[in-house]
């Protein structure tokens, strides 16, 4: 039962990535303006963005930037440096993110324009689906 | 990567998201999801990923926070939860 504790006390930064992901849940779920469901869909993906790129962390590593000289000489030392991989991967997810966001921003300009509201439930009165 | 100042930082980041979706200002909410943008930024770069670091500082707390303060200048600021 201790080891069990220790494994939770370990990990501790996993437990509050998924505390995060259920803010944005709850915020994309729950909240009624779009705007906050925009915002939670941000944090939804910042919480699975932080968990990919802890998994790569070693404790005690460096940042993955080589001496070209040392390199060349000889192996090197994988539990020196963190790993890259999961970094080069989220970086791709992070420009994704940004445009989602753009492109979503733009279709609630053209809905206050249609509707004079970002509230979710005035814009289902008018359509007069409520 | 020093525990204690990941922890630290961490915490204050989940401070951030919980303020982010209660306050009722929009224009206010998108300015502390900029906040929180920024301390992820420092939590990357205390973990060795100094690549995602600052394209998150960039990307993520500038241009981001940009195009919502744009897009709510142009809307309303006006939220009832």
């Amino acid at each position: 039962m201790e080891s069990m504790l220790g494994v939770v006390v370990a990990k501790y930064n996993y437990w509050l990535y998924v505390v995060l992901m259920m803010i944005g849940f709850y915020a994309m779920i729950g909240k009624r303006n779009l705007v906050k469901k925009l915002l939670g869909m941000n944090i939804f993906q910042t919480a699975i963005i932080l968990f990919f790129v802890s998994m790569g962390a070693k404790r005690g590593g460096g940042i993955p930037i080589l001496d070209k000289e040392a390199a060349l000489a000889g192996a090197v030392k994988v539990a020196e440096v963190v790993n890259p991989l999961p970094h080069v991967l989220m970086l791709t997810a992070i420009v994704v993110s940004v445009s989602v966001t753009g492109v979503a921003l733009a279709v609630l300009q053209r809905i206050y324009k249609e509707y004079g509201t970002l509230e979710e439930d005035e814009i289902l009165d008018k359509i007069g689906r409520s | 990567m020093i525990w204690q100042l990941d922890l630290l930082i961490l915490l204050m980041v989940v401070i951030c998201a919980i303020a982010t979706i209660t306050i009722r200002d929009l224009l206010g909410a998108a300015i502390v999801f900029g906040a929180y943008s920024f301390l992820l930024c420092l939590l990357w770069a205390e973990m060795g990923a100094v690549d995602v670091a600052f394209t998150e500082a960039t990307v993520g707390a500038g241009i981001s926070t940009i195009l919502f303060i744009a897009a709510i200048f142009r809307t309303t600021r006006r939220s009832k939860d």
